[in-house]
């Protein structure tokens, strides 16, 4: 198999490898650029816990090869809070309703609620964000506090 | 799981792209969204030499409405279908079905033309395109032809395309007025495969008779399957709940769905029957 | 020993947010598939594709020659002085024969049973090169039927009873008798296992990462299949991705992965991948059971009968008799039973082996009474919670020998109101308006129902655990528990019962556990103990360091404790459900839920409704979405997450939660009782008997597909 140099901007930083085409995304991001936040459950597409934002749009990151995302911008949950230290609104409002248990799940929401937010409309029902969560499997919680916690962040956001 | 060894190209132009497919044809695999295929290889199951990435190819990635037809490039990912004012202006059957499309972060990636290569028989678009008639240009170096909407799905995950041919634009024609459409499905989970639906497109005449009637089932049969003899026995009718059920019990009269754990031949057969019914009660109510 | 009584509220009993959150929301937390050591190389194992073979023949030599292979190795490969795993808990004398090798030798009993492992470079060759591994099997006939098998298929069977249960049943006026079925379904846990295994040349101190649930039994346990002293293995935990049962028991994998370290003097990884995981990692729950009520014409129970078939899969592992040990122990539930018998089977069939969910035995044994006492009810035409109503115990009966035992040791409930939090459920989640929700029209297609199942959890087990509080000169706290992580919150719990019995700050106190040389001893995660039994061990600890404080000494000051008990205790609680089921589809929709659950005493009240939640989800997603079904031949079709199906955020139910506090245990100085499995255990009994009765019709079998219950609305079967 002909390997291929790659370049993948993720958080903002520019990381390169030299890898085989068959290497998956989240293999490329957790172990040629070290950042092992994004998380693995399945690698049928499914379970959500590999999801990162390429070009800001929330994607499975175990569905694409590390070469498609040559030149291309990724974002995970290492860059969600903001560069001071401080939590992105969203982690905060899990830390405090208690939406994460064994958190392997959690960055995979994270990265998937961040982009859900910004173009969901002001009123959500709960219907509504359930459905968009839908994508994201959850063991621990039942959901329920994952669900308190978009809306908490929604609100703050909106602030 | 990790995929075996594939050779790999990421063609630049259309043409880059069809020159590896006359050569590799036999042994390549077309890669466009990835949420079929990448599953497919990270099991293994599938196992191509090669595979020709086709998403540099922006050039088909778009939605066109043109004379009497709306255009859409093979390339365009179903998030932006969902997102086109065009589709939910002209075609809402379209945005209906593809709202249905697993999560977003699949819809994200996936693309129409791939959705309709892959041809699954429990995929929203391939129905939906079925109702609706869509017709499918196909490319290769020996030049271009154009695939009716009847002749396209061959069976389970296999379409009329050769192996040196691409999929490039899938062209629906618009519906004549006062037709309105509906598209309804079952699936055990939100975002899941269908067990069971129906894509329907009605066209009414001022006195509420049905003028022209299209029937796509899904997950009904290895392919997406036009009910033809409800449609024609639908056509001069008003359409009213005895008339949606007559209906429905002829387009599943000869269907024999392929039963599985999650619901054997006779559960899936009667599930279409309902949501045909129900599908041609909404759309018959819409306006 | 001073009794040590739980100081006043100021964080007991808190919602305190967690201190394990950090890392998981930023991303910096340590997850066993993060790991990465100098020299690592990655294993995969070579599965059995059949379900029962003799191996006639196996060839690695291709695959050791493979681009990127250090070694593989075989059951040939593997010390002559090897035993099996060994039961840990639960045994008995006849089941030696019955457990698993490392490797398989010269059989394999279950599609899914390792047969090789593979080490190379990076986990895509390793999986190139594990398909090159040739074995030639034999198939021989698949056992797959725990209630239609051969007389050699019993492992063990057993009988748990009290009274004159044949008398009983003669004489009484009413008998409600069915076949009831639970099916496989298994923890699933979203992080799948993994272990990264390295010897220490220098020191000759293996190390093993990603331990989970029980670090120091495993670590015996590993010790001794090496033939190694113990202080040799450490044992380390790290982040942990869930385990509700099935991570952390000690699996075949736990002695390769490390023995491949060992052999090749280099560090090993062995991540799981999901197919794997599914037909692996331990399934549960199937089990049929032939169960029979005999009642008087008022309605009170005489006696209750019942034969049950647990379906142990390939082999008995670590958990020996546990599952059917705790269906037997707490059949009876609530309730008191003049007579009782159970007759419990423990039988190999050619499925993957099959262990402890949340709730082990629990949630199939109340399936199986609660849905009987509701026939009954219909039976004689009385109300299903008057008919329950008028057989509970009251709280003059406490505590109260059920005349069953676990492993050989008595229940006896310690306290309980079960009246009482039965009229709190039924009043706060609104009976009433249920029933009359119920009888108003649906919409077409429609049927509304509602349901309930009461029932007794047990929590408490493995009698001890170990605790040392270490207070420094700056006033920082470090409490070393024996528990251990899954993600359930431990070290906030731990922490807040510290840091009210130190009298300090919670921000002081830092919880550390899962490190077998860190902490010298413990029981681990399970059964619902670390908080309990772990947070008993913190204040006796933490109380005699805050004596000798107040005494003058200074710090540095630390202290030890071991909290013992001999006996578990027994939380309790009811599900209460409204469902419409809609006849075409066979889809159940979920209008209500709730949980009350009454647990002595809550150390975190925001942590314990989030173990319910979780619970409700995990027991929904059983009753009505997941299945692990086996064709003919013995293969796992469901074998991906296409087709075992977790529940999402738009399956899972909303649900209310109702803690109560009215019946804290003597037999900790807490007074807790253990919260973690009270919201699986009732779920499957519930949503039945609310789909029974929308239906009105027999359930006697789960899950609530919507193939079934659309057959069932049919009137078919």
């Amino acid at each position: 198999m002909t390997t291929r140099t790659i370049s993948v901007e993720i958080n903002g930083r520019a990381y390169w490898g030299t890898v085989e085409p068959r290497l998956l995304l989240s293999d490329f991001i957790r172990h040629e650029a070290h950042l092992t936040g994004t998380n693995v459950g399945c690698e049928h597409g499914v379970c959500g816990a590999c999801t990162v934002q390429l070009d800001g749009e929330p994607i499975r990151s175990c569905l694409m090869l590390a070469v498609q995302a040559d030149g291309r911008s990724v974002r995970t949950v290492e860059g969600l809070a903001p560069a001071d230290g401080d939590l992105h609104p969203l982690q905060q409002a899990f830390h405090e309703v208690h939406a994460l248990q064994c958190g392997f799940c959690t960055p995979g929401f994270l990265m998937t609620i961040e982009a859900f937010l910004a173009s969901a409309p002001a009123d959500l029902d709960e219907r509504a964000i359930r459905e968009a969560l839908a994508g994201n499997l959850c063991r621990c919680t039942g959901y329920q506090n994952i669900v308190e916690a978009v809306r908490l962040a929604a609100e703050r956001m909106r602030a | 799981m990790k995929p075996p060894p594939f050779e790999y190209d990421d063609p630049a132009t259309i043409d880059e792209a069809l020159g590896l497919l006359a050569e590799h044809g036999d042994e390549a695999k077309v890669l466009a969204g990835g949420q079929s295929l990448v599953p497919l290889l990270n099991f293994r199951l599938a196992r191509p030499e090669r595979v020709v990435d086709v998403n540099r190819l922006d050039a088909l990635s778009y939605i066109r409405a043109d004379d009497g037809v709306v255009r859409i490039g093979a390339l365009t990912r179903h998030a932006a279908l969902e997102r086109s004012s065009e589709v939910a202006a002209r075609l809402p059957l379209l945005a209906n079905a593809v709202a249905f499309v697993g999560h977003v972060q699949i819809r994200n990636r996936g693309t129409v033309g791939g959705s309709v290569a892959h041809a699954d028989p429990a995929a929203e678009l391939p129905v939906a395109l079925a109702a609706l008639e869509g017709r499918y240009h196909v490319r290769s170096q020996a030049g271009r032809r154009v695939i009716a909407s009847d002749e396209m799905f061959v069976t389970h995950l296999t379409t009329s395309l050769e192996p040196d041919e691409l999929l490039v634009e899938i062209e629906v024609p618009l519906p004549p007025p006062g037709t309105r459409a509906a598209f309804v499905e079952f699936a055990r989970r939100h975002g899941d495969f269908a067990l069971g639906g129906a894509a329907v497109v009605l066209t009414l005449d001022d006195a509420g008779t049905c003028t022209r009637a299209r029937i796509a089932l899904l997950a009904a049969a290895p392919t997406p399957l036009r009910a033809y003899g409800a449609e024609t026995w639908l056509t001069g009718m008003r359409v009213d709940e005895r008339a949606a059920v007559e209906a429905a019990s002829r387009a599943v009269a000869d269907v024999h769905p392929t039963g599985d754990i999650h619901g054997g031949t006779e559960y899936r057969r009667a599930l279409v029957e309902s949501l045909v019914r129900r599908a041609l009660l909404q759309a018959a109510e819409r306006r | 020993m001073t009794a040590a009584v739980a100081p006043a509220r100021r964080l007991i009993g808190a919602r305190v947010a967690r201190k394990e959150d950090l890392p998981l929301l930023t991303g910096t937390a340590r997850f066993v598939g993060d790991v990465e050591r100098a020299g690592m190389v990655h294993a995969v194992f070579v599965r059995s594709p059949v379900a029962h073979a003799r191996i006639a023949a196996l060839d690695v030599e291709p695959a050791r020659s493979a681009p990127g292979v250090v070694g593989v190795l075989t059951a040939a490969d593997l010390p002559d002085t090897l035993s099996p795993i060994p039961i840990r808990m639960f045994s008995r004398p006849g089941l030696e024969r019955f457990l698993q090798w490392p490797l398989a030798r010269d059989t394999v009993r279950y599609s899914g049973d390792p047969v090789a492992v593979v080490v190379a470079a990076d986990r895509y060759a390793a999986e190139d090169a594990a398909e090159l591994v040739a074995v030639d099997y034999e198939p021989l006939e698949p056992v797959l039927r725990a209630d239609a098998a051969p007389p050699d298929a019993q492992a063990a069977a057993f009988v748990v009873e009290h009274g004159d249960v044949d008398a009983a049943f003669a004489e009484a006026p009413v008998v409600v008798e069915r076949r009831l079925h639970v099916h496989r379904h298994a923890a699933v846990p979203l992080e799948a296992r993994g272990l990264v295994a390295e010897l220490d040349a220098e020191t000759g101190v293996l190390t093993v990462l990603g331990a989970a649930k029980i670090p120091h039994v495993n670590r015996r346990i590993l010790a001794a299949l090496l033939g190694w002293p113990e202080d040799r293995v450490r044992l380390v935990e790290l982040h942990v991705g869930g385990g509700f049962g099935a991570r952390g028991e000690f699996y075949p994998e736990d002695f390769v992965v490390p023995f491949c370290a060992i052999r090749l003097g280099r560090p090993v990884s062995w991540i799981e991948d999901r197919e794997e995981n599914l037909r692996a990692c331990n399934h549960s729950r199937e089990q049929v059971h032939e169960i029979a009520l005999a009642l008087d014409a008022d309605g009170r129970f005489l006696a209750l009968r019942d034969r049950f078939f647990n379906d142990a899969g390939g082999y008995v592992r670590t958990h020996g008799l546990v599952v059917p040990g705790m269906t037997a122990a707490l059949l009876p539930g609530p309730y008191r039973w003049p007579a009782y018998r159970c007759e419990a089977h423990h039988v190999l069939t050619n499925k993957t082996p099959a262990g402890t969910y949340r709730a082990p035995g629990r949630y199939e044994a109340n399936f199986a009474r609660e849905r009987l006492i509701d026939v009954a009810a219909a039976e004689l035409a009385l109300d299903p919670v008057e008919l329950r109503r008028r057989n509970l115990l009251r709280p003059r009966d406490f505590p109260y020998p059920t005349g069953t035992n676990t492993d050989g040791h008595p229940v006896v409930y310690d306290t309980g109101d079960y009246p009482l939090l039965l009229d709190k459920a039924l009043e706060r989640f609104a009976w009433d308006d249920l029933r009359r929700w119920r009888a108003a029209p649906a919409a077409a297609g429609l049927r509304r129902g509602i349901g309930l199942a009461l029932f007794v959890e047990k929590s408490g087990i493995a009698k001890w655990e170990y605790a040392r509080v270490e207070v420094d000169s700056r006033g920082e706290v470090d409490v070393f528990t024996g528990g251990a992580s899954v993600g359930q919150g431990l070290e906030t719990a731990l922490a807040q019962i510290c840091a009210e019995t130190l009298d300090v700050a919670f921000e002081r106190v830092t919880v550390r556990h899962g490190d077998t040389d860190t902490v010298p001893d413990g029981m681990g995660a399970f059964g619902s103990r670390a908080a309990t039994l772990g947070g008993s061990a913190v204040l006796l600890a933490a109380d005699a360091l805050r004596k000798r404080l107040d005494a003058g000494e200074e710090a540095p000051l630390a202290e030890e404790a071991r909290f013992e008990s001999e006996d578990m205790t027994f939380p309790y609680g009811v599900h209460v459900v409204a469902v419409e089921v809609e006849e075409e589809t066979g889809q159940v929709a979920i209008h209500r839920y709730g949980v009350a659950y009454d647990i002595g005493r809550a150390i975190n009240p925001l942590l314990v409704e989030g173990q319910i939640v979780g619970g409700v989800a995990q027991g929904v997603g059983g009753a009505l979405l997941e299945e692990l079904v086996y064709d003919d031949a013995g293969q796992l079709v469901s074998a991906s997450f296409m087709d075992y199906l977790l529940p999402t955020a738009a399956e899972a139910p909303p649900v209310e939660v109702l803690i109560t506090e009215d019946a804290p245990t003597p037999r900790n100085p807490l007074g807790a009782k253990g919260a973690g499995e009270g919201g699986a255990a009732a779920a499957g009994a519930a949503l039945a008997n609310a789909v029974a009765d929308a239906l009105g019709v027999d359930v006697d079998r789960l899950p609530l597909s919507p193939a079934r219950v659309a057959a069932l609305a049919r009137g078919t079967r």
